[in-house]
């Protein structure tokens, strides 16, 4: 993918979206939360270099299914995720998967912008100083340049790259999340509802840097806005009630989608 | 009238005024509640408040009061042969018409008449009666003693009329105020604003007052020992305090003290950081809830076992087991079986306070850890990083600021703390810095210079004082900076 000029990249990915192929396949997910079912047998694809949003009402499950993606659902004591979730053919659940290595291909980024409280540069080279991705000094400084460049800061901010991370606006350090994500050469990177925390100049920024980054990465989005599922997005996976509603192209889906239900939510009738 | 008979009257005064205010704020409802600004219990509550606390107030005043001014009364009519006598003995004078008053009390009218015309031994009557005199008492003060008697009995009628017509006045007064729109429920809010103000002003007047009495004490001691003799003096060796012995006085020297006391909390704090610190981690991080549930309750039991008790396990189990233990190691290795290691020592001190310490050090830094918010640990989770190097890299960096405060709390307790070190350090007040031998603390040595029968003018109890104060200075310069750093921290995330 590399190899092909950008240019080449958008054409590719504005023809007909059944041609691109799926980066990660999810087969009868299901997800507990102790007694309680979360999810109910979703089974959706996630296309290479493609925007995937999943939209629908709170507590539809849509959050948790991006989080099963990475396995973050690990964290909590009580989740318990069954069927198959793969990345490039590889089963993510698989006993002999190194959940670290995981989510080193597969990163996040959260709702609320979430920096560590340390410098603007430790933030971003925290990833690969765990992941040994630099060997010298040369190197960190070029992952931060490269990763704050992808991310759209690096101008704001090069000339303070050792003030801390904490002091940036919330747009700014939502982007500094992303370039943080980034620095860690992600294939996949999941998207929580990156900018319900933001002003609407922020988001927009950030959604441009969405759109950038397609180019390069696959990108999963849950988000509450409809209008922007429809900017961002060339998928969207419609949720409800733990069920996978409908998944389509992004604009089918906001102007002819197949089920009612996604109909109604889109028309704002609930939700 | 007796002061509780008093305290009962005024009591049932307020709470007749409680229902009568009440009453009449429903009677100006003219049955409409929502007409009143305030629930009519408030306005209960404002009337009783007026009834019970201005004449409390006079009560308290007068009660303090009057005793003062009676004895001045007393004490201007005594016999000028008495006063000329001076301060004290008129002191003393007044202390036995007191006496005698109290007697006089108990004696029957025809007992009294007897004592006063001079027929019958005042001391022989008295002490029929269970109150003992010195001596056997002289004409005037039986008559000194009726004067305070009746100056006595008069203020207390007074005072009872007094306080009595203050009670029903108050309610009276505050009663004619009420009406559907009087704001009863602001007043009785400011009330109990001034409550809890008059209670957090005690405890703060406390601190401010046990501080006043050290220093004045301590100025004291250093009338006789000089500063610089007793800050930076090297040797303690303070003597006896026999009577006369003017010319051997003593060395006081803190620095022993303080070197000893700072080793016994460097050696405690090396043992409970680590230990605590690490706990902290296990039940904030890893634990899950079933054994955070069981373990963090089982940890906090050991800060609720008095020091005492750490005092008798350090001195009956620790320090006896060091010892054995030191003569075994040096048996093996020499083939010398001679301890190296004292039953009481900076080492059995150190590591039972440190003991002691571990709840401290686990609960305060368990409540900083999980202060950290969630969305740091997802961050970096998100990132694939490892539990461990999550801990390590953000939580921890995050927290530092809050676990350095809580370990400067934990230090400052280190360096007060008494039960254990009086049992387990030993008394030899020297400045060494092998962790095997006995030193002392600073509190060891108030404990030493405070026991047993003594009079508090002389350096050697005085001292106790000046070693109390310079303890009080160094934690509570370890509490503030610790509570500023806490302080600073907090603000991190809000």
């Amino acid at each position: 993918m590399n190899m092909m000029s950008e240019a080449a990249v958008e054409k590719a990915l504005d023809q007909k979206m059944n041609t691109v192929p799926f980066k990660m396949i999810g087969k009868d997910v299901s997800v507990y939360y102790g007694e309680k079912r979360a999810l109910f047998d979703v089974n959706l694809n996630v296309r290479e270099n493609t925007v995937t949003a999943l939209i629908g009402p709170s507590g539809c499950g849509k959050s948790t299914f991006l989080r099963t993606l990475n396995r973050m659902n690990d964290t909590i004591d009580s989740c318990r995720v069954t069927g198959k979730i793969t990345l490039d053919d590889g089963d993510i659940y698989d006993p002999s998967i190194d959940v670290v290595e995981l989510r080193a291909r597969v990163g996040m980024v959260f709702q609320k912008p979430n920096p560590f409280p340390k410098s603007i540069y430790e933030n971003v080279t925290y990833g690969p100083k765990i992941h040994g991705l630099a060997r010298t000094k040369a190197d960190l400084d070029q992952i931060v340049e490269t990763s704050l460049q992808k991310a759209g800061l690096w101008n704001e901010v090069k000339d303070r790259l050792h003030e801390s991370g904490t002091g940036l606006s919330g747009g700014q350090q939502q982007r500094l999340c992303i370039a943080r994500a980034v620095a860690v050469s992600p294939e996949v990177i999941l998207m929580d509802e990156p900018c319900s925390a933001l002003d609407p100049i922020a988001t927009a920024k950030v959604e441009e840097l969405i759109h950038e980054l397609r180019t390069n990465y696959t990108i999963v989005i849950v988000t509450h806005s409809m209008q922007q599922a429809a900017r961002v997005s060339q998928r969207t996976a419609m949720f409800h009630l733990g069920n996978l509603v409908e998944e389509n192209d992004t604009d089918k889906m906001f102007t002819n989608p197949d089920d009612q239900r996604t109909q109604d939510y889109i028309m704002g009738r609930f939700g | 009238m007796s002061t509780s008979l008093i305290l009962l009257i005024i009591l049932i005064v307020g709470l007749a005024a409680y229902f009568a205010g009440r009453a009449r704020a429903m009677a100006s409802s003219k049955g409409k509640l929502s007409a009143l600004h305030s629930l009519p219990g408030y306005h209960g509550v404002y009337v009783a408040i007026w009834a019970v606390l201005p004449a409390a107030f006079v009560l308290a005043v007068w009660l303090l009061a009057s005793p003062f001014f009676i004895e001045n009364s007393v004490r201007s009519a005594l016999p000028d042969t008495v006063k000329s006598q001076g301060a004290a003995t008129t002191e003393l004078m007044l202390g036995q018409v007191m006496q005698v008053a109290n007697g006089l009390k108990r004696l029957s009218s025809d007992e009294l008449a007897a004592v006063t015309s001079g027929s019958s031994n005042l001391r022989e009557a008295l002490a029929a009666k269970g109150v003992p005199m010195a001596n056997a008492g002289e004409p005037y003060m039986v008559e000194a003693a009726q004067h305070y008697n009746s100056l006595r009995d008069g203020s207390r009628w007074v005072m009872s009329l007094v306080v009595l017509i203050i009670a029903i006045a108050g309610a009276v007064f505050a009663i004619r105020g009420i009406s559907a729109p009087f704001r009863a429920r602001n007043r009785v809010e400011r009330v109990m604003l001034g409550t809890l103000l008059v209670a957090s002003s005690i405890a703060i007047l406390t601190t401010v007052g046990i501080v006043g009495s050290m220093l004045s004490e301590a100025i004291r001691f250093f009338q006789s020992v000089s500063p610089s003799a007793f800050f930076f003096g090297t040797v303690w060796d303070p003597r006896f305090s026999a009577a006369g012995s003017g010319g051997t006085e003593g060395q006081f020297g803190l620095l022993p003290l303080l070197a000893g006391t700072l080793y016994i909390a460097l050696v405690a704090m090396l043992f409970a950081v680590p230990v605590g610190l690490f706990a902290a981690i296990y039940m904030a991080e890893y634990a899950k809830p079933v054994v955070r549930g069981i373990a963090k309750p089982l940890l906090e039991i050991l800060a609720g076992i008095p020091t005492i008790v750490y005092g008798f396990f350090a001195l009956v189990t620790v320090g006896p087991f060091l010892r054995d233990i030191s003569a075994q190691l040096n048996g093996l290795v020499t083939g010398n079986y001679v301890n190296f290691i004292q039953a009481q020592s900076v080492l059995t001190a150190g590591l039972v306070m440190g003991i002691m310490l571990i709840p401290f050090v686990s609960s305060l830094s368990d409540d900083i850890i999980t202060q950290v918010p969630r969305s740091l640990r997802d961050g970096s989770l998100g990132l694939g990083a490892t539990r461990s190097e999550t801990i390590k890299r953000v939580i921890l960096p995050a927290a530092l600021p809050g676990i350095v405060g809580a370990l400067l709390l934990t230090a400052s307790r280190a360096v007060g703390e008494t039960m254990i070190v009086v049992l387990a350090a030993g008394v030899a007040a020297r400045m060494q810095l092998n962790p095997f031998e006995a030193m002392t603390t600073v509190t060891v040595k108030i404990v030493n210079q405070l026991t047993g029968d003594l009079e508090f003018n002389s350096p050697q109890t005085l001292v106790a004082f000046a070693l109390g104060i310079t303890l009080f200075a160094i934690t509570l310069c370890l509490n503030i900076y610790a509570l500023y750093i806490v302080r600073k921290y907090r603000e991190q995330y809000e």
